[in-house]
C-alpha cells in the first residue's frame, strides 16, 4: 500500500484536487442540512450573491485578491519544503510597514507614494518571514512553531502600537489616521468610469491586477528560473541540493523572504486599496485560508488563482447568504476551508487511492 | 505586598494555568508517541462548546465534561485517522482541525441559540462548584493528571512502549507491538485531556461558551510543552509560570510601577511566545522533540 500510486498527470493535477473539493462541499452540505437549512437554496443564494450582480462580482474579485497573495505566500514556502503558517502575522507586519511609509511620506506625489507603500508592505512582511526562515536554516528551530509564535507576537505588537503609539489622541478606535489621499489605490469602478463605462461600485481595486502579475512572476520564478529550480530541489531533496552545490540554508531564507513579501500583498489590497488606514485584525483569517488555497491549487500559480476565485465566491456569496439565511453565518467559509485543508491536504493519499481504484480498471480497458 | 494580595494572585494564576496545563499534557501524550499536534486549540474549543451546550441541556456540569471530552476525542480521532492511518501531513491536519473548530462552534452555536454563537449562561449545578480551597473539580483532575502522566509514561510498560514509538517506531514494530495501536491510544488520551481543558474554560472558569474563547491558549500550551521539553513535571511549572504572567498582566493594566512607569500589558502577553522562540533557537538551552515526531510510520520498506 505504501508503493507510490501512479496516476496520469491530468488526474494528478486536476482530478484528485477536484474530487477532494467536491467531497468537501458534500460534507459542508451536510452541515447546512444539520442546522436545518437547504443546501440547494444555500448554493443558489451563494452563487447569486457572488456572481449574479456586477457589485457581487467586484467583491468576489476583491476577496480573491487577498487569497491569491496569501495562497502564493504559502506556495512559495511549500516549494522549498517549508510550511509557512505565518502569513497572517507577516501580513499584519506588512500593514504596519505600509502605514509607516504612507503616514511619514505623505508629502510625496501618488506615483511615488503608492509604489513606496507597496514596498513598505513587502519589506515588513519579508522581515517577519525572514526571521523564522533564518532560525530554521541556521538554528534548526522548527518553522511551523516559530511562525505560529510570530503570528501571536505580531498581533500583540500591533495592538500595543495602535493603542499606545499610532492612534490619534482624539480617536477612540485603535486605528491610525487616514492615509493621504494620493496614496489610495484607485477602485476599478472609478477607473472604468473615466472611460465612460458604468459598473456598480465595489471594493475591487487595481491591486487585483498586481496579484495576477505576482502570480505570473511566481510562475516564472518557480518553473522557469535558476532560483526556482534551486527552491524546488531544496524542497524535494535537500541532500541532493547540497550535492548540486545549492545551499539549503540560503534558499530557505530566500523562500521565506519571498513568502513574507507576498503575504504583504494582503495589506496592500485591504489597507491601500480599501480601508485607507491601519486598523486591528484586518487580516481576519485570510492567511490561514491561504493554506487551503495553496493546497487546493497544488502550489501552482494557476491553480492558486482558480482556488482563490472559488474562495472569493464563498466569501462574497457567504456574506449575501448570511443576510438572507441568518443561520448560515460566514463562519461556513471557515468550515469549508477547514474541510478542504483536511481533504486536499492531510487526506490527499486517501483520495489518490480512491481515484486510482476507479481509474486503473478503466485505463486497462482502454489499453486492451 | 500583603498576604491576601499574594494569595489572590496565586489563586488566579492557578485558575489561568489549568487550561494550559491540561492542553499541554494532552500535547505531551500525542507528541511523545510521535504525532505532532498543533490542533490543541481547536480540540479545546469544540470541547468548550460541547461541554457548555450539554451542561445547559442537562443542568449538570459532569454531563458537560462527558460531552466536552467526547467532542475533543472525536476531533482527536480525525487527526489520528489522517496522520496515523492515512499517513497524511500532521501539521496540515492540525491546521484543518483548528479551522473546523472555529467555524463549526460558531455556526452550530448560532443555529441553536441565536445569540451570536454564545451558549445561554450556565448556573447552579450546570457549573463546577468550588469543592476545596476555592477551586473546582477540574482543577484537581488536571493537577492529578501530572503525576499520573509522569508515572504512566515513565514507569509502566505501556508508557515505555509509547515513548519508544515516538523515538524509534521501527524497533517497536520489530518487537511485535502495534505502532498504530499505541499512537491511537496516545491520540485518544490527548483528546480526553483537551476535553478537560475546554470544559474547564466554559463550565468551570466562565459560565458558558463564547465564540473563539480559547483565544490562543492551545498555542501557549504548545509553547509550554516545548519549554517543558516534553516532560510532565516541568510542564506543571511552565504552565503555572505562564499562568502567573497572565494574572500579573491583568493586574498591571493601567498601574504605574515606581521607577519603571506603566508596563504595557502586551509586553507581558508576548513573553511566552518570545521565550519559546528564543528557546527553540537554542540561545538558552536546547529543546529537542521526540525523534520520530511528525513522521508517519511506514511498515514495509
Amino acid at each position: 500500500m505504501s508503493a507510490p500510486i501512479d496516476l496520469p498527470k491530468w488526474a494528478d493535477t486536476a482530478l484528485v484536487p477536484a474530487v477532494s473539493v467536491v467531497a468537501a462541499f458534500l460534507v459542508a452540505g451536510l452541515v447546512v442540512v444539520g442546522i436545518g437549512e437547504s443546501p440547494l437554496t444555500a448554493t443558489r443564494l451563494l452563487l447569486q450573491g457572488s456572481l449574479g450582480t456586477g457589485e457581487g462580482l467586484g467583491f468576489t474579485l476583491f476577496y480573491a485578491t487577498n487569497f491569491i497573495f496569501t495562497g502564493l505566500a504559502v506556495a512559495v514556502a511549500y516549494h522549498a519544503g517549508l510550511f509557512n503558517i505565518g502569513a497572517e502575522g507577516q501580513a499584519t507586519l506588512a500593514g504596519l510597514g505600509t502605514a509607516l511609509v504612507l503616514l511619514n511620506f505623505s508629502f510625496l506625489p501618488g506615483f511615488l507614494l503608492i509604489p513606496l507603500g507597496i514596498l513598505g508592505a513587502a519589506a515588513f512582511g519579508a522581515l517577519w518571514g525572514a526571521i523564522p526562515g533564518y532560525l530554521q536554516a541556521k538554528r534548526g528551530s522548527h518553522i511551523v512553531i516559530t511562525t505560529i509564535m510570530f503570528n501571536w507576537l505580531a498581533s500583540v505588537l500591533i495592538v500595543y502600537l495602535l493603542v499606545n503609539v499610532l492612534r490619534e489622541p482624539t480617536n477612540m478606535n485603535p486605528e491610525t489616521r487616514a492615509f493621504p489621499e494620493q496614496s489610495q489605490i484607485p477602485f476599478v469602478h472609478e477607473i472604468l468610469a473615466v472611460f465612460g463605462i458604468e459598473v456598480a461600485p465595489s471594493q475591487l481595486n487595481l491591486t487585483f491586477f498586481l496579484a495576477l502579475a505576482a502570480a505570473y512572476a511566481i510562475w516564472l520564478l518557480i518553473y522557469r528560473s535558476r532560483l526556482g529550480y534551486a527552491i524546488r530541489t531544496v524542497g524535494s531533496n535537500p541532500t541532493a541540493a547540497v550535492y548540486a552545490g545549492i545551499s539549503p540554508a540560503r534558499i530557505i531564507v530566500i523562500a521565506m523572504v519571498l513568502s513574507g513579501a507576498l503575504a504583504g500583498g494582503l495589506a496592500v489590497n485591504e489597507l491601500m486599496g480599501y480601508q485607507h488606514r491601519l486598523l486591528l485584525e484586518f487580516t481576519s483569517g485570510y492567511g490561514f485560508v491561504g493554506i487551503a488555497v495553496a493546497l487546493m491549487g497544488r502550489a501552482h500559480p494557476l491553480g492558486i488563482i482558480l482556488a482563490s476565485l472559488l474562495f472569493g465566491i464563498l466569501y462574497q456569496g457567504g456574506a449575501e447568504l448570511s443576510f438572507e439565511r441568518p443561520a448560515i453565518t460566514r463562519d461556513m467559509v471557515v468550515v469549508i476551508g477547514g474541510i478542504i485543508i483536511l481533504f486536499a491536504g492531510a487526506l490527499e493519499g486517501l483520495f489518490r487511492r480512491i481515484v486510482a481504484r476507479v481509474l486503473t480498471p478503466a485505463m486497462r480497458q482502454a489499453r486492451a | 505586598m500583603d498576604v491576601s494580595v499574594f494569595g489572590g494572585l496565586f489563586d488566579s494564576s492557578l485558575r489561568l494555568s489549568i487550561p494550559l496545563l491540561a492542553a499541554c499534557l494532552a500535547g505531551l501524550w500525542s507528541e511523545r508517541s510521535g504525532v505532532v499536534d498543533i490542533g490543541l486549540e481547536g480540540k479545546m474549543l469544540v470541547a468548550a462548546f460541547a461541554a457548555a451546550a450539554a451542561a445547559h441541556a442537562s443542568g449538570s456540569a459532569w454531563v458537560g465534561l462527558l460531552a466536552g471530552t467526547g467532542a475533543a476525542v472525536a476531533f482527536a480521532l480525525i487527526h489520528g485517522f489522517a496522520s496515523i492511518s492515512q499517513r497524511g501531513n500532521q501539521i496540515v491536519s492540525g491546521v484543518a482541525i483548528n479551522m473546523l473548530a472555529v467555524g463549526l462552534t460558531a455556526i452550530v452555536g448560532n443555529a441553536w441559540y441565536g445569540q451570536g454563537g454564545r451558549t445561554p449562561p450556565l448556573e447552579g449545578a450546570a457549573r463546577f462548584d468550588e469543592i476545596f480551597l476555592g477551586h473546582s473539580a477540574p482543577v484537581f483532575l488536571t493537577l492529578l493528571a501530572v503525576p499520573v502522566t509522569w508515572f504512566v509514561l515513565g514507569k509502566t510498560r505501556f508508557g515505555l512502549r509509547l515513548r519508544a514509538v515516538g523515538e524509534n517506531p521501527a524497533a517497536v514494530d520489530t518487537a511485535g507491538i502495534s505502532v498504530t495501536g499505541l499512537r491511537y491510544a496516545a491520540v485518544i488520551i490527548c483528546g480526553v485531556l483537551c476535553g478537560l481543558a475546554g470544559t474547564y474554560l466554559s463550565v468551570g472558569q466562565s459560565a458558558g461558551f463564547l465564540p473563539n474563547m480559547t483565544a490562543g491558549k492551545g498555542f501557549i500550551a504548545l509553547a509550554a510543552l516545548i519549554f517543558a521539553k516534553w516532560r510532565a513535571w516541568p510542564a506543571l511549572f511552565t504552565c503555572f509560570l505562564f499562568g502567573v504572567l497572565d494574572a500579573v498582566a491583568i493586574r498591571l493594566q493601567g498601574v504605574s510601577l515606581p521607577g519603571i512607569g506603566e508596563v504595557p500589558v502586551q509586553a507581558i502577553q508576548a513573553l511566552p511566545y518570545l521565550l519559546t522562540v528564543i528557546l527553540l533557537a537554542g540561545v538558552i538551552g536546547k529543546a529537542i522533540p521526540p525523534r520520530a515526531s511528525g513522521s508517519p510510520y511506514v511498515k514495509e520498506r
